[in-house]
């Protein structure tokens, strides 16, 4: 690990880390390497990391991207629309060429079509391709329409030609809303109908910006998705349950519970697992990194609404929104012991007259065996307190 | 190992004392009833912040340390080959199998949920980073070697058409042969747990005063249980010898207490340098319970010591006697100190033990002592001389 830091310090040195000024968006040279080096920490590399990203998003020619659009309501785009480091604008124009966007593209209609079409064709096996939205699969997926074509077919086509495929969204990682009961259309993920293709998921409702932009730039920087999940959901960001870094996770070892919206312990803070919070059995970085770059606590449990588990196939958008979650790591008792609970007791008379007793008959008998020792006073000693 | 004479004592078994011990053992058998009946509540001040109550900090952890007198005489007999003491041997094995047999049985009344204690065993639930893991079985196998180290004194007074019927002689002529493993056990087995039971309270941390925690806690009450093992042994045989009017083993005990002294010494080198090194000394001088505590605790230990330094104190029964009993109490508050009274868990918690708690374990002593008197009566266990046949009968 060292020696490899070391590599990289070296290659940092013989970079010319002066012509990043204005590289990115206009950014100064020192905003624009404090962005990659941030982008390095939020996915868990060393910070020599930063200076690869830095390379990877000047490279002159940007790496192309397709965005194909689903049974999907935008949220996933609106959701990065609201990243700030970096901004969408810094991403799509700088970072990658994001050569078709239903709702961000410049041009329409055919326009928009075959500028897909060529772009596709040119850099075969070189694009990224995202996703979201679920597939509906019935009937030859006509329920969704993109340019006269199912989307079905548009997305196999697609992948076939590209280097990474990323499923944003919890409609293209496991489903999401679409697939929910009774799943008129046959709604299916992306990776469902691209068998034997990795397919990176960024689950959520909408799906944490970061995750995705942090995911992104890894697959620029390395040539690899990072590391994943049996979902294949980066590690980095879904490695953890919710629960296990909830700021309200001490409520719930104490057994301090809100009980209803508004009631006491709602208004304290407290833990809302019984208010069907589905922390407990939800995948998902939430709690470290928030959302909307506000500040810590803005997240759903931070504001106090129970998670309802957008992340996690079989929890959103099919467990009722307040029923209680299946604990993956321990469940709470039933009973907690009350807050007054007695703290050992302390003397009572009896036990000091036990031990003052015993404690006198052992002086006593020690010192009556003592009297008659050195003497030659052979009378037996009826003292049988040895052990 | 044959010349020496052990034989019984004979004599009346319900004696005075033993009627009165036993008064005692019947209150204690009540609450036990009680503790099985009702719980742990019912007779106990135990609680979530003093799991660890005067059953565990008297029963087990001085009990055994009293019992430690097998320990500490094998080692001194067999692996530093002074056969000259073998005389004591018996009788300091005897010790150690009640002082251990009775702090297992403690150790089932103490758990709550005792019924679950076979677990223990099943090697598929061993929990091999525990040091309560550890003491609970290697007490458990030690109470077992005690018992094969001391059934040759049962066989030998066995009837002779039982001994025909269980092939006991074949048993003897086996156990005379490999006693050398249990004894070689009988040494290591001790080593382990009774340094253990400082390790159980290395995982106390803060929890226990500056003044009784250090690194050095396993090797402190390894030696501690040590020098009390010489200590019951010195104590035991004044005692018996007294009252049963025995050959006295006065030149043995004479040059034991040497050792004794020596050990001790060293006990005191390694917790006043600790103290030292780690800067909490100052707090012995504070004037507060625990300060105090400490004072009173090293005055005990300090006092054998200075009591048996000179040749004339070693000489001198009197002398040795109160040496002994000195050593026993300081090792026993030491133990007692580290389990609940330098102990705070914090948070207010309080722990006093009640009085069905301490009569609980007062009787288990008398018990272990009624016992101790019958089986040197019946069994032979202490060392009769020519000219004595037999010993006191009354």
């Amino acid at each position: 690990m060292k020696s490899v830091e070391r590599q990289d310090l070296e290659e940092c040195l013989l970079h010319d880390l002066d012509g990043y000024q204005g590289a990115l968006g206009g950014l100064t040279r020192r905003e624009f390497l404090n962005y990659c080096t941030g982008v390095a920490a939020t996915l868990g590399l060393s910070s020599t990391m930063g200076i690869r990203i830095a390379e990877a998003a000047t490279a002159p020619v940007r790496p192309p991207v397709i965005w194909l659009s689903a049974q999907e309501c935008t949220g996933c785009t609106e959701s990065l629309l609201r990243a700030y480091h970096p901004s969408l604008e810094t991403l799509i124009l700088d970072m990658i060429s994001l050569d078709y966007h239903e709702a961000l593209c410049a041009g329409a209609g055919h326009q928009a079509e075959a500028y897909r079409a060529k772009s596709m064709k040119e850099n075969w096996g070189k694009f990224i391709l995202v996703v979201d939205g679920s597939i509906p699969t019935k009937d030859g997926g006509i329920y969704c329409m993109v340019a006269d074509k199912p989307i079905l077919e548009t997305v196999r086509e697609a992948a076939e030609g590209a280097a990474a495929i990323v499923g944003i969204g919890s409609c293209a990682s496991w489903g999401g809303i679409p697939s929910s009961s009774p799943n008129p259309t046959d709604a299916k993920p992306v990776h469902a109908v691209l068998p034997g293709k990795t397919v990176v998921n960024i689950p959520g409702c909408p799906p944490n910006p970061y995750n995705f932009l942090a995911t992104v730039l890894y697959l620029l920087t390395f040539g690899k998705p990072p590391e994943l999940d049996t979902k294949n959901r980066p590690k980095f960001a879904y490695g953890r349950l919710i629960h296990e870094n909830c700021e309200r996770r001490p409520h719930f070892d104490a057994g301090r519970f809100a009980l209803e919206f508004g009631d006491l312990g709602h208004r304290q803070g407290f833990c809302l697992y019984k208010i069907g919070c589905k922390g407990p059995e939800t995948h998902a970085n939430c709690p470290a990194i928030g959302f909307g770059d506000v500040g810590q606590g803005v997240w759903p449990i931070g504001i106090g609404h129970p998670c309802f588990g957008c992340t996690e196939e079989g929890v959103g958008f099919t467990k009722p929104v307040h029923s209680l979650a299946k604990v993956q790591t321990f469940a709470p008792p039933t009973a907690f012991p009350s807050v007054d609970a007695t703290k050992g007791q302390g003397v009572s008379t009896a036990a000091v007259a036990v031990i003052a007793g015993a404690a006198g008959l052992a002086v006593g008998a020690g010192g009556m065996a003592m009297r008659r020792m050195d003497g030659k006073a052979e009378s037996p000693d009826k003292s049988g307190e040895g052990s | 190992m044959s010349e020496i004479a052990h034989r019984p004592l004979g004599g009346r078994i319900l004696t005075k004392p033993v009627m009165i011990l036993g008064i005692f053992v019947l209150i204690a058998l009540y609450f036990i009833a009680r503790r099985f009946l009702f719980g742990l509540g019912d007779v106990s001040h135990m609680s979530n912040g003093f799991p660890l109550g005067v059953w565990v900090a008297v029963d087990v952890v001085v009990g055994t340390a009293f019992g430690c007198g097998g320990y500490a005489m094998a080692l001194l007999v067999y692996i530093f080959n002074r056969n000259t003491y073998h005389p004591l041997m018996r009788p300091a094995l005897l010790s150690g199998v009640f002082g251990y047999t009775l702090a297992g049985m403690a150790v089932m009344i103490d758990l709550g949920r005792y019924w679950n204690a076979f677990n223990l065993l099943m090697p598929w639930y061993a929990q091999l980073n525990s040091v309560i893991f550890e003491v609970a079985l290697c007490v458990m196998a030690y109470i077992t070697v005690l018992w094969i180290e001391f059934s040759p004194a049962i066989m030998e007074r066995m009837p002779p058409s039982l001994r025909q019927r269980y092939n006991v002689d074949k048993v003897r002529a086996f156990l005379k042969r490999y006693m050398y493993v249990f004894i070689g056990l009988g040494v290591l087995l001790p080593s382990m747990h009774q340094s253990s039971l400082g390790s159980v309270l290395l995982v106390m941390g803060s929890k226990l005063s500056p003044l009784w925690y250090t690194n050095w806690l396993p090797l402190l009450y390894l030696i501690s249980a040590l020098s009390m093992g010489y200590g019951v042994v010195l104590l035991e045989s004044t005692l018996v010898s007294r009252a049963y009017r025995l050959p006295s083993e006065s030149a043995l005990l004479a040059s034991l207490s040497k050792v004794v002294a020596g050990i001790l010494a060293l006990f005191l080198i390694i917790r006043f340098g600790a103290l030292l090194a780690g800067g909490h000394l100052d707090l012995a001088l504070a004037g507060d319970f625990r300060g105090n505590l400490f004072l009173i605790e090293s005055a005990l230990f300090l006092a054998p010591v200075l009591l048996l330094a000179t040749p004339a104190g070693r000489a001198s029964q009197r002398l040795r006697f109160l040496a002994a009993v000195c050593l026993l109490a300081a090792g026993s508050l030491y133990r007692i100190d580290s389990y609940i009274m330098a102990v705070n868990p914090g948070n207010g918690w309080v722990y006093f033990p009640s009085a069905p708690e301490l009569m609980i374990t007062i009787g288990m002593v008398c018990l272990e002592i009624i016992l101790y008197l019958l089986f040197i009566k019946t069994l032979p266990v202490l060392r009769g001389s020519a000219n004595q046949p037999q010993g006191r009968l009354s």
